[in-house]
């Protein structure tokens, strides 16, 4: 992975450890679970190598706080589970958005409820985009589709968490994680986004102490609801600023696939097959899931297009569709659970039986 | 060339060098300037359980990295056989490892390679190359590598572990030998 100008054949996950190495991140703490176990072995390497900082936690809870210390001084930090370990951190989540920190969090999705199994899958959309743990806060969430944005989206997520101190979750399904794909990077690439941080808490000398805590039992403009509507304007300004979209043939299309990760790669290959039919298909791919382009799909929606939701999950992405399209006559859906990959041939069947 | 549209599926014990197998396919593709993926597939146990990998070569953008049906299978062992011979496609390519894969294949519509290639991999020095001899095998019927950039990739996989290098050229040879119409 080190010298660049050919391309690596690398594991999403591998990608994902040496895109948040390339923007700077030098302490990792993570506890093994397949299938990110590549992302924590990849770590335990590098980090030497780059004189950072890796630590195997005795728990997925001491992982997250440890980031939330390693954050609160200053460093770029990251942790990396899959599913159940990713439930376990919610806690710890929660506590860095209320005391407005950056971090970075990978979740390599696994089938669930609970344990589980360790096949890929989407069903953890809710969690990532709708807060994960208590209180009205919202992480940024980024769904890379293939190794090389494995690697890109967690560079970029470093900047993002740092420009807004706030969690930023790479959320892929194992698929993802543990195929491999060629990675392209420039070898000399350097951190991006590096601002200054007066908030970290580097030592008092010759300074007032500062404080970073979620706790707030003050009253006025100190009190917790100031501290609400405070990160609620983030969250307004982050969804006016940071939505990234992938459309692919959505010009003329009649009908439209929704989808991210892996079924955004089977959408994309669906919309291709059925255009040398001469369908007129296209895809959204969703590249931030937080925030929701529900603006862009709207006005699809006010043009008159029909969409065919595709996740691994039993449907949760779509409820944010159907919010923007606003009529549920024009919304579909397709769903695999446990492990199951949404396949082509029953895509392109809905697509055409539909209206 | 022409366009190229390949999955593979490797499949045997783990231990049999299967995921390695797939590497080589894959980055052998990659050099060749095609897309390629490679996914590996195996239980929450691996040494002594089977496992395999799937590997797309493309002149395309690849859509889903698993592969069901393959338009070839590698089977290195005698449950790979049972579960995989019934998925290739039709017209597809089998070769067999018939030193492990005991028991006969069924089908009669894709073309099937046969041979002891754990025996033959020990007759050359190390029980471990068997899958090699496989790549020889699968690059001489499909015509999609150019040898010396197979050779390199070799090398390059084997760049910590040079030792290894000339009994793995011999065992590419090899299979390359027994793949001759």
């Amino acid at each position: 992975m080190r010298r660049s100008k050919i391309k690596y054949l690398s594991t999403g996950n591998e990608a994902c450890g040496e895109g948040a190495l390339r923007a700077g991140c030098r302490f990792y703490a993570g506890y093994p679970i397949t299938p990110q176990n590549e992302l924590t072995a990849y770590m335990s390497r590098r980090m030497e190598e780059e004189n950072g900082t890796f630590i195997q936690a005795e728990s997925e809870l001491a992982a997250i706080n440890m980031v939330f210390g390693a954050s609160v001084a200053g460093a770029r930090a990251m942790t990396s589970s899959s599913s159940p370990g990713i439930s376990l951190k919610q806690e710890g989540i929660s506590y860095i958005a209320g005391a407005e920190l950056p971090a970075v969090i990978v979740n390599i999705m696994r089938g669930g409820p609970g344990l589980g199994n360790i096949a890929a899958s989407q069903s953890d959309y809710f969690q990532a985009t709708k807060g994960g743990g208590h209180g009205d806060y919202r992480s940024i969430v980024l769904a890379p589709a293939t190794v090389q944005e494995m690697f890109d989206f967690t560079y970029d997520a470093f900047s993002l968490a740092d420009k807004y101190r706030n969690p930023v979750m790479i959320l892929a399904d194992g698929m993802l994680g543990q195929m491999m794909e060629p990675l392209a990077f420039d070898d000399n690439i350097k951190p991006s986004g590096i601002i200054p941080k007066p908030w970290a808490l580097t030592g008092a000398e010759g300074r007032k102490p500062l404080s970073a805590k979620s706790l707030r039992l003050g009253s006025g403009k100190n009190s917790l609801e100031r501290h609400n509507e405070r990160l609620q304007e983030k969250y307004k300004n982050i969804e006016r600023s940071e939505i990234k979209t992938e459309l692919y043939k959505t010009d003329d299309a009649a009908k439209i696939i929704v989808a991210y990760g892996s079924p955004g790669r089977i959408g994309r290959s669906c919309v291709d097959t059925m255009r040398d039919d001469g369908d007129a298909i296209g895809l959204v791919r969703l590249k931030t899931l937080w925030p929701f382009p529900y603006a862009e799909i709207r006005k699809l929606a006010e043009r008159g297009c029909e969409f065919l939701v595709v996740e691994m999950s039993a449907g949760q992405m779509v409820e944010d569709v159907r919010l923007a399209v606003q009529d549920d006559n024009k919304v579909s859906f397709y769903g695999r659970m446990g492990g199951g990959i949404p396949e082509e041939e029953v895509i392109i069947k809905k697509l055409k039986n539909r209206g | 060339m022409d366009k190229v549209n390949e999955s593979i599926i490797s499949a045997g014990f783990g231990g049999q060098g299967v995921m390695v197998l797939g590497k080589f396919f894959a980055i052998a593709g990659m050099l060749h300037e095609f897309k390629v993926t490679w996914l590996p597939s195996y239980g929450a146990e691996v040494r002594g359980g089977t496992a395999h990998s799937y590997v797309r070569i493309s002149s395309n953008t690849i859509a889903n990295p698993a592969v069901f049906n393959p338009d070839t299978a590698i089977v290195m062992n005698a449950p790979s056989l049972d579960k995989f011979e019934k998925r290739v496609k039709s017209g597809g390519l089998l070769i067999l490892n018939s030193s492990m894969a005991v028991g006969k294949p069924k089908r009669n519509d894709i073309k099937i390679i046969e041979a002891p290639l754990t025996d033959e991999a020990i007759k050359i020095g190390n029980v471990k190359i068997a899958n090699i001899i496989t790549a020889g095998i699968y690059a001489s019927r499909k015509r999609i590598f150019e040898k010396d950039i197979l050779k390199n990739v070799i090398k390059t996989m084997l760049r910590t572990r040079e030792e290894l290098v000339s009994v793995n050229l011999r065992a590419l040879e090899l299979g390359m030998e027994i793949g001759k119409e």
